[in-house]
């Protein structure tokens, strides 16, 4: 299908399905009971789920098939969302051209950074990304934030005033970023029983991107170009010899993942019309390192599955206050609830970080593929214990 | 840009309802039941604190949650009932919201601007929340203040003392307590007169972000009219941990005066440093060297520690404030949590009791109610005494505190001293202010969401 | 002239800070190639190492006060530190007084202990793992560590003073009719911080010991071969370089109040000033460690700032792009550490 093999497609598909129907997958506990803390299927997270989703994918083509490791590209995220709001601020709220800008500065700001930071690789290449990403922070965050000449808004952050031009805006549109007038905002809710289920437009447009940007990196995985990259990764020194010079590929391969970054940077400004500096930070391109890392690096779906579960952690886990643990334990005897609730405690609400930092060391020492190998331990596992039974059958029967 | 101003301000002038809903087929607006964004139903509404609870302000912002949770019993009749005692208006009887009982969800700002309109997002996306109260930085709160004038809900921030949240960036849904980075400079003029004289030069350290500029700018404005020197004003990068660099060149520039426009970490820091440079034992020009924090806060005088002794700043509150209502909330505060409330915990709680107040006089917990009930509102009895809630640009007016690091503490929580009391009148300015934004500076439509 | 010696004398007083994080950072990397992400963890461990000593000597016992009262009119607490009940009041104010210097003797076997845990129960199994994934997990421990500080001492820095005799000033250049005054405790921990870079070196030079390691470190294989118990040493040396940092963190303590996240801050920063050292290159890291700082100091002046508006908030990083581009292994940086 598409040009792909039966393995791939069935990933796309899998994919494909899951990102449809997740507004049924992650609500799935009624809106009312106690643990409806734990559903993630309103529109804001789902919408996080998938721009950082396409945010690690972009990465992971550089990370994971080069192995360069880049400390700064967060700073794409951030120029991708700036160029986006800009766009919202002097023409119009309509996406389409504010996502394509996003991508086009991404890319050049990829090209001019990836070009200088290529000519050092290993630990040299990460320093120097994160020394560019740094500087354009600290620049956005303060210098260009001055009231004679405001391109960031700095702390604020850029975003949309009633006096901004926006001449290609007229009455009759949404006041929010839309697609031909289908406001993102706008949400139908579907409640079935207990169940409520949101179903948001902007949701849908990130999900749509999300898989064709998914198509594409599998395409670039199973390309010669792809191979290209992995034998950079696997030995650049033979790559030299055989008179090939690894670097234009490299820098494509950087150009990429920039752009896909500046993707998803404009889609999370389409989400929501304002651009912080904060998402320029080492933190953010630290977090999406850890995010490609923890899904298992190099793989197709790892990193959308890395994104997705720090993300439910900084949004879920975060929400969870003593009143809702003593409303879930509510059942047990007083003594006891206080007890649980004193042990629990520590590692939500205000704790969250916690419990992520120890998933994180438990998650790559248990499961070196991270997130990805888990699922397959998983697979191999449900397969071997249906095998062993059937060996047992086996064994038992010529016994009859 | 004014030319294109034009068809913008028509679209608003038209009329027509701001928000999501418009120029949707009707099948994408399935809430359109609802008057407005997350209307409460059952028996139960819902009110959304939004605070820091990682990052440099997590103490901060714990302290505002407890005093939150606070407003919330006292809204549902249990505890001893704190201010609802003292409040001038006796709207709220303590049954929780228009008889609805008053529950509330937390979200955590990580005082990043993205992650706090995340949480509120969600607060107010999942769990149905019809207000967002709290935070801890400007950045924050004028963030989460657009997004809840997008979302249709009211926004009640807390610790924000940038102009700008009242001032260019104001919004219909958004309401302020705290005070401003103007009326910090405002109280704090006279008094330096009165301490230092009027002859003083003052060397300025300011955060290099939107509020550090702010601050700065009203400071220099206020202390310059009574015939203050400003010898220089220097950035510093927000992320610096060590001011030494900055401060070793004050030694040698004629300065007598150092105001650090400096807030939380950065602050004590830097005056942590000044004071290790010894810039308080020195004399310059035959004074003695002084130091000014526009803006205190109780954290940042705890983390200063011994440093802050003698040193002027501003507050919005203070827990040894004389008055009815402040000996009711510090009594409820104190008993249930074992120490005095902080100044950003007393906003916060005072934020609760007014938005539930508004909703019981409007008898509606439609925004644009909220927003009616509240515009131009007098009280008194929250703490801070007589108030006004101003119209034009929902910023509160009221007496702004003055006060001084002890000399002689007697406990962790008296480190700071109040020195006066600067009456309402005298921090007060006009809705256009230049520093406010001038004359384009709009609160634009309410708008009910839906 | 006297302000281009201040803000020189204040470069080495920041660098020195750096110089002995990216120490530590470089002994790691170049005897077992790991990335630690916890360094800075440890570097502020070491400085709660000092918060905790001077709470518990002032850990006191209550005696009600019927005459005075708390915020809440109740009968006011008087509390007095069983420091100063077992010893007097005199010595007893004292041995509080001293109390950060008296935790560098609480942190060393504190911080031999952490660094020989992490190494045995954590790092040890990361050795054959790809940096990436070392990334991960030392970062995981770094956040969990920096919890587990929030949680018992809060977000909020705590103000640990150094002793009042080491308070105040000190005038450094009046011997030369400069005017240098200069806080005494800065300079006592550029001492301190020369110190112990010195006695790093010296243990590298002139012991056995540190022959092996050195050795180790150009060779690890060969060493081996010979029947030398390499990996031990190389747990000692991790041990040590927890030390140093942990040693950095607790003299740090009273030049700006400790809070949890203080090594994250100092990481990336110290991450850079070993890069720019050179990878592998003890004095690569100690002579950028203080460059660094030099030219940070010369860069937040009024007069480079206004020369060039931000310069102050990028120099670091500009610093490290430069020197990076034109010298591809740092200042001294060896060839094929972590170039692959």
């Amino acid at each position: 299908m598409l040009g792909l093999n039966k393995k791939d497609s069935t990933l796309l598909i899998v994919v494909a399905v899951l990102t449809l129907f997740a507004p049924f997958i992650l609500n799935p506990f009624p809106a009312d009971s106690a643990l409806a803390q734990f559903n993630a299927g309103y529109p804001d997270l789902m919408q996080r789920f998938v721009v950082f989703g396409i945010f690690a994918i972009g990465f992971n083509i550089l990370f994971g098939l080069t192995g360069y490791l880049s400390f700064g590209h967060a700073a794409f995220l951030g120029i991708g969302s700036y160029a986006a709001v800009w766009v919202f601020k002097l023409f119009t709220y309509n996406v389409v051209p504010a996502v394509i800008l996003a991508v086009i500065i991404a890319s050049i700001f990829a090209l001019a950074m990836g070009y200088v930071s290529l000519r050092r690789s290993g630990i040299y290449f990460s320093i120097l990304t994160l020394a560019f990403a740094q500087m354009m922070f600290a620049l956005a965050y303060s210098v260009l934030s001055n009231p004679k000449f405001n391109l960031t808004n700095g702390e604020t952050g850029l975003q949309v005033y009633a006096d901004d031009p926006q001449m290609f805006h007229r009455a009759g549109l949404p006041d929010l970023p839309h697609l031909f007038g289908l406001s993102m905002r706008a949400t139908y809710d579907l409640d079935i029983g207990a169940w409520s289920f949101s179903f948001n437009a902007g949701y849908y447009l990130c999900a749509v991107v999300m898989m064709v940007v998914f198509y594409l990196s599998i395409r670039i995985f199973r390309s010669p170009f792809g191979m290209m990259l992995r034998a950079i990764k696997s030995n650049q020194t033979r790559l030299n010899y055989t008179g090939l010079s690894p670097r234009p590929y490299a820098l494509a391969a950087f150009v990429i993942s920039g752009a896909y970054a500046g993707l998803a940077g404009g889609l999370m400004a389409a989400m929501d019309p304002l651009a912080g500096a904060e998402r320029m930070q080492w933190t953010a391109s630290g977090e999406v390192v850890l995010m490609t890392i923890l899904g298992g690096t190099g793989t197709l779906i790892g990193p959308v599955l890395g994104a997705g579960f720090i993300k439910y952690f900084e949004n879920i886990f975060s929400k969870i206050n003593d009143a809702v643990l003593h409303q879930w334990f509510a059942f047990l005897p007083d003594g006891m609830e206080d007890f649980v609730v004193f042990i629990i405690h520590p590692f939500v609400g205000k704790g969250w970080h916690l419990t992520l930092g120890i998933l994180f060391m438990l998650v790559v020492i248990f499961l070196p593929g991270g997130l990805v190998e888990g699922g397959q331990r998983l697979g191999k596992w449900i397969k071997s214990r249906g095998k062993s039974e059937e060996t047992d059958k086996a064994k038992i029967e010529p016994a009859e | 840009m004014s030319k294109s101003n034009f068809t913008r301000r028509g679209v608003l002038k038209t009329g027509t309802v701001a928000g999501a809903g418009l120029a949707l087929p009707t099948i994408f607006t399935a809430q359109s039941a609802a008057a407005f964004t997350n209307e409460p139903t059952g028996g139960t509404v819902t009110l959304g604190f939004n605070v820091p609870q990682t990052g440099p302000y997590a103490d901060e912002g714990n302290d505002e949650l407890l005093a939150q949770q606070l407003a919330v019993e006292h809204l549902n009749g249990m505890g001893d009932g704190g201010c609802l005692n003292t409040f001038t208006s006796k709207a709220l009887k303590g049954n929780g919201i228009l008889g609805k009982k008053v529950e509330f969800v937390t979200g955590d700002t990580q005082t990043k601007s993205d992650a706090a309109r995340a949480s509120a997002k969600s607060m107010i996306e999942k769990d149905g929340a019809v207000m967002i109260n709290g935070g801890s930085s400007s950045g924050v709160a004028v963030a989460v203040q657009g997004l809840c004038q997008e979302a249709g809900v009211i926004f009640m921030a807390g610790l924000t003392h940038s102009n700008d949240t009242t001032g260019k960036d104001r919004k219909k849904n958004g309401f302020r307590h705290f005070f401003n980075a103007y009326m910090s400079a405002a109280a704090l003029a006279p008094v330096l007169a009165k301490e230092m004289g009027t002859d003083r030069r003052a060397y300025h350290l300011t955060a290099d972000y939107t509020w550090g500029w702010t601050q700065q700018e009203s400071i220099q404005a206020a202390t310059e009219a009574m015939g203050w020197d400003t010898v220089t004003n220097v950035m510093t990068p927000l992320a610096s941990t060590d001011f030494s660099s900055y401060i070793a060149p004050i030694l040698n520039s004629g300065a007598d005066t150092l105001v650090l426009n400096h807030y939380g970490g950065n602050m004590i820091n830097s005056l942590t440093n000044a004071v290790q440079f010894g810039l308080l034992d020195k004399q310059v020009n035959g004074k003695d060297f002084k130091i000014i924090v526009p803006l205190y806060s109780e954290l940042m005088a705890a983390g200063a520690g011994e440093n802050i002794k003698g040193v002027l700043g501003s507050m919005n509150y203070n827990w040894q404030l004389q008055n009815e209502g402040s000996a009711a909330f510090v009594k409820s505060f104190g008993e249930k949590y074992g120490k005095p409330p902080s100044n950003s915990a007393q906003t916060c709680y005072a934020q609760v009791l007014l938005y539930a107040d508004a909703v019981e006089r409007a008898g509606t917990f439609n925004p644009c109610g909220v927003v009616e009930a509240l515009e131009g509102f007098e009280f008194d009895g929250l703490g801070n005494g007589p108030t006004l809630y101003r119209a034009e640009d929902h910023q509160c007016f009221k007496d702004v505190l003055v006060v001084r690091g002890a000399e002689n503490p007697t406990n962790q929580y008296d480190t700071l001293e109040i020195v006066e009391v600067t009456p309402a009148a005298q921090v007060s300015y006009e809705p256009n202010h230049p520093m406010f934004g001038g004359d384009d500076a709009s609160l634009g439509e309410c708008n009910p969401g839906a | 002239m006297d302000s281009i010696l201040l803000q020189i004398l204040n470069g080495l007083d920041k660098g020195s800070a750096y110089a002995l994080i990216a120490l530590g950072l470089t002994l790691i990397f170049g005897t077992l190639g790991v990335v630690n992400f916890a360094h800075g963890a440890i570097f502020m461990l070491g400085a709660f190492c000092a918060v905790t000593l001077s709470k518990v000597l002032q850990l006191s016992f209550v005696t009600i006060d019927e005459t005075k009262k708390d915020f809440l009119g109740n009968p006011l607490k008087v509390e007095t530190p069983y420091v100063e009940a077992w010893f007097g009041p005199e010595i007893g104010a004292s041995i509080i007084d001293w109390a950060v210097p008296l935790s560098i003797l609480l942190a060393i076997p504190v911080m031999i202990a952490l660094g020989l845990l992490m190494e045995r129960g954590l790092i040890k199994h990361f050795y054959k793992r790809e940096h990436a994934d070392q990334i991960l997990v030392t970062f995981g421990l770094a956040i969990v560590l920096q919890e587990i500080v929030k949680y018992y001492f809060g977000a909020n820095p705590i103000q640990t003073p150094p002793p009042d005799a080491l308070l105040g000033v000190a005038n450094l250049g009046a011997w030369f009719g400069l005017d240098l005054p200069y806080p005494i405790w800065r300079i006592v921990y550029f001492c301190f911080a020369a110190l112990i870079i010195f006695a790093v070196f010296a243990f590298l030079q002139f012991t056995t010991f540190g022959m092996v390691v050195r050795a180790g470190m150009a060779d690890r294989e060969t060493v081996g071969l010979l029947g030398i118990n390499i990996d031990r040493r190389f747990t000692i040396m991790f041990a040590i370089a927890a030390c140093v940092a942990g040693l950095a963190g607790v003299m740090y303590a009273p030049i700006n109040p400790p809070n949890y996240h203080m090594g994250m801050d100092f990481l990336v920063l110290s991450f850079v000033v070993v890069v720019v050292g050179g990878m592998g290159s003890l004095p690569g890291a100690v002579l950028a460690g203080f460059l660094l700082g030099i030219l940070e100091s010369f860069a937040s002046t009024t007069w480079a700032t206004t020369t060039i508006p931000g310069i102050n908030q990028i120099i670091i990083y500009l610093v490290a792009i430069i020197v990076l581009l034109t010298r591809p292994r740092g200042l001294m940086g060896r060839k094929g550490v972590m170039e692959e």
